[in-house]
């Protein structure tokens, strides 16, 4: 059997900004796609109300965040590899049913599988961007009137509209599989404790990685 | 960190990273307090009793016994000597304003010589129409518009609310002991009351609300659940209060007979362009009109009318014209001006206006083809930069014209006597119509037929109490909401991209599908694994 040890892997500003995130995605994605009038819940005004007030501090925890993630240098756990993607696709896919061990190891320098490397990445760089970007215009747009400013001249919501409604839809998709993937760590409940406590066991550093994991990338 | 205190210290981290922003989203949300101040110093301002500057009564001029009308204003116009230049400008006195309308140039259009999809027009009919003219005399092309003393003073001005104009005699009163009581109501002159105005914006069409739908008698005695303003329990204002006059012309325009912006009021003119505490409600008024939210119904008291299908005039039983009329005493059909149908409590349809009409004209070709004539057209889209989404009462129709010439024709709808052609006397509308083109100098070639109109009245009255405006969600709303019919724009709530949202729905769908696959199939091997070892 291999070490384990237990290790502080989630920082408190890290589970902070995770938990709230996941609530703020949660209040938008409730209110937004009642705005989109999908459902009715709150009832309209409401709905707009939240969702603007969940908007802004969601920007707020994306400006902290970002600056956490730039100066502890945890951005470099985002910088995507091809090594092992195979791999943890076929263990989703394949190696879970026969209870083998998870291709990658995770450790402090490296908390993501390549598969959450990528998928994460697009998320930062693209999905949240998009939203954010859309949401502000969406925000700030003053429909055609009189003495605007000629900088930003968007005659029409709707494009706007239909870039949220896109990232909306990815984002809901993410959450969840996001949830379900939860549950295939180590144990069922050890990737939730982790994100809570901030503690996880992890197989001793130094390690190597597992000689099955080598054969496997040579068939 | 020992792991005892740890067991502790971690839920309760846990608890307050999820538990603390909650609160502040709370906090954050809770509705500020309602700032009044304008509203209340608007409420304070509007109530104050008007005084007048000067005792009419003690006036020796005005104690004569005036044989006609006119000497009547000449006696106004020896004080008031400047008025009488002022009144022969105003659009209360010319029915006409002078405008520029693209396409068209500089207009001189208005009441004086546009059709309507009521009474159709007043030319040829002017004996009867000229009841509601600020003036005396106008019963035909000759009247002098540049004539001082045929200006009618006390039609509006008038504070003991005796004054009447005779009916078909071309604005005069009645003079002798049947007339008004002059000197009681030459005593009174003073600032105009808001039944100096209804006498004729009330009745317009014919009769009480039948035109405008917002503007009717209710206004005088009903409450702030009508009208906010007018409302005899609330601040209880008079039309002129909004509608100021700056020497003699006043302002606010109705778009039946208007084309230009100039002079039109505004709620913003008291209420400022933010009147709102949420800045998302006083965004809106850059694109919707504060009379779209505020003014959920019209009619509220009486009905309007709202079609008037004059191809069915001149039915005849027994020789004669008869009427039919509903269990509430509105006319359905009369043989002289055909069926009518009326509402009440009418929600109002939308549209995007700037400021500026057009109207189709006596002389304008109908295209061929044409299913639906516009006697108005209210202009704007959701582009234009002054464009506002306003409240439209659309009276729809059917009216004469010319299928030869291919233009709407000018009835003669009234007259004295019999035979003169007036298709309210004789019943007949061959004769009417080429009396009425005949008196407008136009040429008619005999052939008519009717056709189907729409004119586009803005509904600015009978402005609700706050608690009842339009919510949020009767226009963002799917299906079936009030600007279902404005398509050119993206309002969220009401439009989406379905192929966007079908893609969206199936994505989510899948993603559940898979994870309840690999459960299935996780759950299973486990049994299977678990199986293989304990045997």
């Amino acid at each position: 059997m291999k070490n384990h040890k237990k290790v502080y892997v989630y920082k408190g500003f890290e589970r902070f900004w995770h938990w709230n995130q996941s609530l703020l995605i949660f209040l938008l994605a409730l209110t937004g796609f009642e705005i989109h009038s999908s459902y009715t819940l709150f009832g309209f005004e409401t709905a707009v109300d939240i969702h603007n007030k969940a908007a802004w501090g969601f920007i707020i925890l994306i400006v902290f965040a970002i600056f956490w993630h730039v100066t502890t240098g945890e951005w470099k756990q985002y910088i995507p590899t091809t090594k092992n993607l195979r791999s943890q696709a076929e263990f989703y896919l394949f190696g879970i049913f026969r209870n083998s061990p998870h291709p990658t190891q995770k450790t402090l320098i490296s908390k993501l599988n390549p598969l959450q490397r990528l998928v994460y990445l697009g998320l930062k760089i693209l999905i949240i961007p998009v939203m954010v970007a859309s949401g502000l215009l969406y925000m700030f747009y003053r429909y055609p009137q009189d003495s605007q400013i000629a900088l930003i001249n968007i005659d029409s919501l709707e494009l706007i509209a239909l870039f949220h409604t896109f990232g909306a839809f990815v984002l809901m998709a993410f959450v969840v599989v996001h949830l379900y993937l939860i549950t295939t760590g180590h144990t069922i409940t050890s990737n939730l404790k982790a994100m809570i406590t901030g503690w996880e066991e992890l197989e001793d550093e130094g390690e190597s990685t597992t000689a099955k994991n080598k054969e496997s990338h040579e068939n | 960190m020992s792991v005892p205190m740890k067991k502790f210290t971690t839920p309760i981290t846990f608890l307050l990273a999820i538990v603390a922003p909650l609160l502040i989203v709370t906090i954050v949300l809770r509705q500020p307090r309602a700032d009044h101040q304008l509203i209340e110093t608007l409420r304070e301002k509007y109530p104050v009793q008007h005084k007048q500057g000067a005792d009419h009564g003690q006036m020796e001029i005005l104690q004569q016994d005036f044989s006609n009308p006119h000497e009547i204003t000449a006696a106004c116009l020896s004080c008031h000597n400047e008025r009488g230049h002022e009144l022969l400008q105003s659009p209360h006195f010319t029915w006409e304003r002078e405008a520029y309308i693209p396409g068209r140039g500089i207009t001189y259009l208005g009441k004086k010589n546009l059709i309507n999809n009521f009474c159709t027009g007043v030319q040829s009919n002017e004996g009867s129409c000229m009841k509601c003219h600020a003036g005396f005399g106008w019963d035909d092309k000759e009247f002098d518009f540049s004539n001082q003393f045929n200006i009618d003073c006390m039609v509006c001005h008038d504070n003991t609310g005796t004054y009447k104009k005779a009916s078909g005699a071309a604005g005069y009163p009645e003079m002798g002991p049947d007339g008004p009581d002059f000197k009681a109501i030459l005593a009174s002159m003073g600032r105009p009351t808001s039944e100096n105005c209804g006498n004729c914006h009330f009745g317009g069409g014919g009769g009480n609300n039948v035109k405008h739908g917002d503007l009717e008698l209710a206004l005088l005695t009903a409450g702030r659940n009508v009208d906010v303003h007018m409302g005899v329990d609330g601040v209880n204002m008079d039309c002129v209060d909004c509608h100021t006059a700056e020497n003699h012309v006043m302002k606010g325009k109705y778009y039946g007979v208007s084309s230009s912006a100039a002079g039109r009021l505004s709620c913003d003119e008291c209420h400022t362009t933010m009147p709102h505490n949420k800045s998302i409600l006083n965004e809106h008024s850059i694109k919707v009109a504060c009379q779209t939210c505020h003014i959920p119904v019209y009619a509220k008291v009486n009905p309007t009318k709202m079609y008037w299908d004059w191809s069915t005039a001149t039915r005849k039983k027994e020789g004669k014209g008869y009427e039919v009329l509903d269990s509430a005493g509105n006319i359905l059909y009369v043989s002289m001006k055909g069926d009518f149908l009326w509402e009440k409590d009418v929600v109002p349809e939308y549209m995007w206006f700037n400021g500026t009409a057009d109207h189709h004209l006596l002389t304008d070709k109908i295209e061929p083809g044409t299913t639906m004539l516009k006697i108005n057209t209210l202009n704007g889209e959701y582009r234009d930069r002054n464009s506002k989404i306003i409240p439209v009462k659309v009276h729809r129709g059917r009216q004469p014209y010319d299928t030869e010439n291919m233009t709407i024709v000018q009835a003669k709808l009234w007259d004295k006597e019999a035979g003169k052609g007036a298709l309210w006397v004789d019943l007949d509308w061959e004769s009417s119509l080429v009396a009425g083109m005949t008196y407008v100098n136009l040429p008619y070639s005999g052939k008519y037929d009717f056709i189907p109109t729409e004119m586009y009245l803005p509904v600015n009255h009978m402005v609700s109490p706050a608690s009842e405006v339009v919510s949020c969600k009767e226009c963002h709303t799917r299906a079936d909401g009030r600007l279902a019919a404005l398509t050119d724009f993206y309002m969220p709530g009401r439009d989406r991209n379905k192929l966007l949202d079908t893609f969206g729905q199936w994505m989510l769908i899948l993603s559940f599908a898979g994870i309840v696959v690999h459960t299935i199939i996780r759950v299973l091997s486990y049994r299977k694994r678990r199986l293989a070892k304990s045997q």
